[in-house]
């Protein structure tokens, strides 16, 4: 007494018949579930979220880029760390960091609770910035900036992984960022 | 069937172009035979070798251990992706669709020496990008994102396979339009059907795959001067995600066979399970995108609505399947007497089949933990604190993996003993096999989420970050110790339930007593039978429908899995919010 074919088996002609009650109020359920992460993507959380994922997005060739930074770190570079140029640039300059086969240029140095325009860049493949302990990862791409708007709200020195393979090099490819007050 | 149909497949059985099975009673065209068994061996192989290459990374990557150089790691980890996403799976979903459209449709090859030419292809080519992957050539992960360069070779075998792949996909479409034509098939039975949205999703994933990869392969020969890192990235993942597509809805075919060889379930609807498999093909195309949330390029807004829009229709359909899978077990084991109390039908189940075994174990871990955390992942700013760390493959092998491989896996104790016409050799070890594997992936699958959720990086040789220039100390924590040991002996133990796998496999196509009627697992009376037309006509009246609930049990297992859905999916909002920068 099975009304429906097993699904090795072609079924007969006029198989259709409508759902049942319980799959329709399944369906729905789904439905209104798919609705409300929509809105909480789309509206709730563009408006009351502290992170977002605006990245402002610019065209750039990788020659032109690594000029910005080459200028940016000589404006405003404050010393040195194991070979990379610390810069200690004031907020409302634009903040350039340069990815490359295995280094992040130059080390940022942030005051806390001041918004900084950051805009990344790589002059060779691709790579990834991930910022620990917090955890924050972009992708960073030749020939486009990927420039977000970022508020540290703690002290404290915050490690630049590389988190997109790019060459055999990759793992040693680390940067920092410290936020001071 | 048509008359006439049917007595052609008669006069193909007396020359002896074809067989019947004695246990199925279908009709097997040798042509077809031979063609799934040469693409069932070579994915067992491909999935020996990615096994092996996967202890050799896990055992790297699990500090303590730390087995492979640098170099090797990542010649490793590139090869073991393509062996396994790539090969494995796509060797084995040929087989399926030569099964679908030949073996279940009691029908002949059309074109068996096109099919040839198409595994021959997918062969040399697949054999050919696993050396190069090894010798160091191109060393830059099956992803393969420009500028990063190999060697011309490796795009052309990449494009070669994807071609092999195209022919199997068409080839398909012919036979099929064939069969109707000859009438050897009216409305498909839902395995087939199934097979058809995986063949359309790969028509689309393939041409996607070669915008991406032709001009890359210019560019490594020289003849096209710049390749745009941006544009690639998008091309190419409309063809990774788009074959991740196909092995979701192939997998959810094989979930219905297994329901329905093990206890004879049938769908509760056919019309609503063909109806999801629909919803999966219209709205999985922008999945592409929500493998560049973190990317220059698109608005926030874009990212957002091709992620959450075309995505969650897709959502839809797999939560469809999450429903009409259970109930359709829960209702034949009803059936069959199991039908006191809510879940009698699942104690009652035959748990020491490992077609039934595979079956749940693969949809649990596949809806639970593989679903979720991929519906969360594909949100536009909680991707932000996921994207490229280890989350990432802890999300994927419990799909691919822990889903659409421990499914297939579980096929072939019914496949490989009746093509092969040859007794399972280790019955015993096949009962417990699915269990191993599982537990393995489970225990992998924490650890390394949770080395990610830490903020480990994917695809790093260095867990420690201790030995460069500016190192930091940040991950020499016992959260990520603790990680890394799940992570190294979760995948030990899913190692040791491969390998009892393909031991199995192998065993029984070579060593396995021959015969006409291979020893099953045990496949149930109504496994193979259509629909009753009077139960059918019946039901249309009125008579004996919807009296109650027809399956309590999987209702409360449904809306238990959504309720867990709905606390994981806030809990990862949260934590977004707990992060100390403030990101406009
Ligand atoms: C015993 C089973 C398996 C284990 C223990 C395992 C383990 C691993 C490990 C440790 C990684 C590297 C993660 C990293 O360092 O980034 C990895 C990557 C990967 N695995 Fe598996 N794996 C298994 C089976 C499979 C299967 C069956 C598939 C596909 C069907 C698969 C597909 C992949 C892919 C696509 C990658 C990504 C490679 C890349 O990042 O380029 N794995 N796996
Ligand atoms: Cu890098
Ligand atoms: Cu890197």
């Amino acid at each position: 007494m099975v009304e429906t074919s097993s699904p090795l088996v072609a079924p007969p002609p006029n198989w259709w018949k409508p759902a049942g009650r319980e799959e329709k109020l399944w369906i729905g359920i789904a439905a209104v579930w798919a609705v409300s992460m929509f809105v909480m993507m789309v509206i709730i959380w563009p408006a009351i979220g502290g992170q977002q994922n605006q990245i402002h997005s610019y065209r750039v060739d990788p020659s032109e880029f690594q000029a910005y930074t080459t200028a940016f770190i000589e404006e405003h570079q404050t010393g040195e760390l194991e070979g990379v140029p610390v810069v200690s640039p004031p907020p409302d300059t634009d903040i350039f960091l340069q990815a490359s086969q295995f280094q992040w240029t130059p080390v940022l140095e942030l005051q806390r609770g001041e918004t900084y325009r950051i805009m990344m860049s790589s002059i060779d493949v691709q790579h990834g910035f991930s910022l620990q302990p917090d955890n924050v990862n972009f992708q960073v791409l030749p020939d486009f900036i990927t420039g977000l708007e970022m508020t540290p709200n703690e002290t404290g020195e915050y490690t630049i992984v590389c988190n997109e393979f790019c060459g055999l090099g990759h793992h040693l490819m680390v940067g920092q960022i410290i936020v001071v007050d | 069937m048509t008359a006439q149909a049917a007595n052609s497949t008669n006069d193909s059985i007396l020359a002896g172009l074809m067989r019947r099975c004695n246990i199925t009673n279908l009709a097997i065209d040798r042509n077809a035979e031979k063609l799934i068994m040469v693409n069932a061996v070579v994915s067992v192989v491909f999935l020996a070798l990615g096994g092996i290459m996967a202890m050799l990374i896990a055992l790297t990557r699990w500090e303590m251990v730390h087995l492979l150089s640098a170099d090797w790691y990542y010649r490793v980890t590139g090869a073991h992706g393509a062996a396994m996403l790539i090969f494995w799976i796509l060797f084995f979903e040929v087989a399926g669709l030569i099964f679908s459209i030949t073996v279940i449709l009691n029908r002949r090859l059309l074109m068996p020496k096109v099919w040839w030419i198409a595994f021959g292809t997918m062969l040399v080519s697949a054999l050919a990008l696993i050396i190069i992957m090894l010798s160091g050539e191109a060393t830059v992960m099956f992803t393969a994102y420009p500028p990063l360069e190999a060697t011309s070779w490796f795009y052309l075998f990449f494009i070669t396979f994807a071609v092999g792949a195209l022919i199997a996909v068409i080839s398909f479409f012919i036979e099929l339009v064939n069969a109707r034509y000859r009438g050897q098939v009216g409305s498909l039975p839902l395995f087939t059907f199934a097979m058809l949205a995986a063949a359309v999703l790969a028509l689309w994933t393939l041409v996607s795959g070669a915008a991406a990869l032709i001009p890359t392969y210019l560019w490594s020969i020289g003849l096209i001067g710049h390749i745009d890192a941006g544009v690639y990235r998008l091309l190419f993942w409309g063809f990774g995600h788009g074959a991740q597509q196909i092995n979701l809805v192939a997998m959810v075919g094989v979930w219905y066979v297994l329901a329905a060889l093990t206890v004879g379930a049938r769908p509760v609807n056919e019309g609503v399970s063909r109806f999801a498999f629909l919803l999966i093909i219209l709205f999985i195309h922008m999945g592409a995108i929500h493998h560049i949330l973190v990317d220059p390029g698109f608005s926030q807004l874009s990212r957002a609505i091709n992620t959450s829009y075309f995505i969650y229709g897709a959502t839809i359909g797999s939560m469809i399947h999450a429903l009409s899978i259970p109930a359709a077990v829960e209702m034949a084991q009803r059936r069959k007497g199991f039908g006191q109390g809510i879940f009698t039908w699942l104690k009652k189940a035959p748990w020491k089949e490992p077609g039934f075994s595979s079956l749940v174990l693969s949809f649990w871990l596949f809806g639970v933990m593989g679903g979720i955390s991929g519906v969360i992942m594909g949100t536009v700013q909680i991707n932000m604190i996921q994207h490229n760390t280890l989350i990432v493959p802890a999300h994927f092998h419990m799909t691919v993996v822990s889903g659409t491989t421990l499914a297939f896996m579980g096929l072939s104790y019914y496949l490989i003993p009746l093509i092969f016409r040859r007794d399972n050799v280790f019955p015993g070890m096949a009962k417990l096999q699915p269990y191993v594997f599982a537990i393995g992936m489970t225990i992998w699958g924490l650890g390394t989420g949770f080395a990610g959720h830490a903020g480990m990086s994917r695809r790093h040789w260095d867990s420690t970050f201790g030995d460069m220039p500016l190192a930091t100390d940040i991950f020499q924590s016992a959260q990520i110790d603790i990680s890394l040991v799940g992570l190294g002996l979760g995948a030990l133990i899913a190692g040791v339930g491969g390998a009892m796998y393909i031991v199995n496999a192998v065993a029984t196509v070579f060593l396995g007593k021959k015969t006409d009627t291979p020893h099953l697992p045990g496949i149930d009376k109504d496994a193979l039978t259509p629909a009753d037309i009077s139960a059918r006509e019946a039901a249309r009246e009125g008579h004996g429908h919807h009296r109650g609930f027809e399956f309590p049990g999987t209702l409360i297992l449904v809306f238990a899995f959504l309720v867990l859905f709905m606390i994981l999916y806030a809990t990862s909002w949260f934590e977004l919010s707990t992060i100390s920068w403030t990101i406009e």
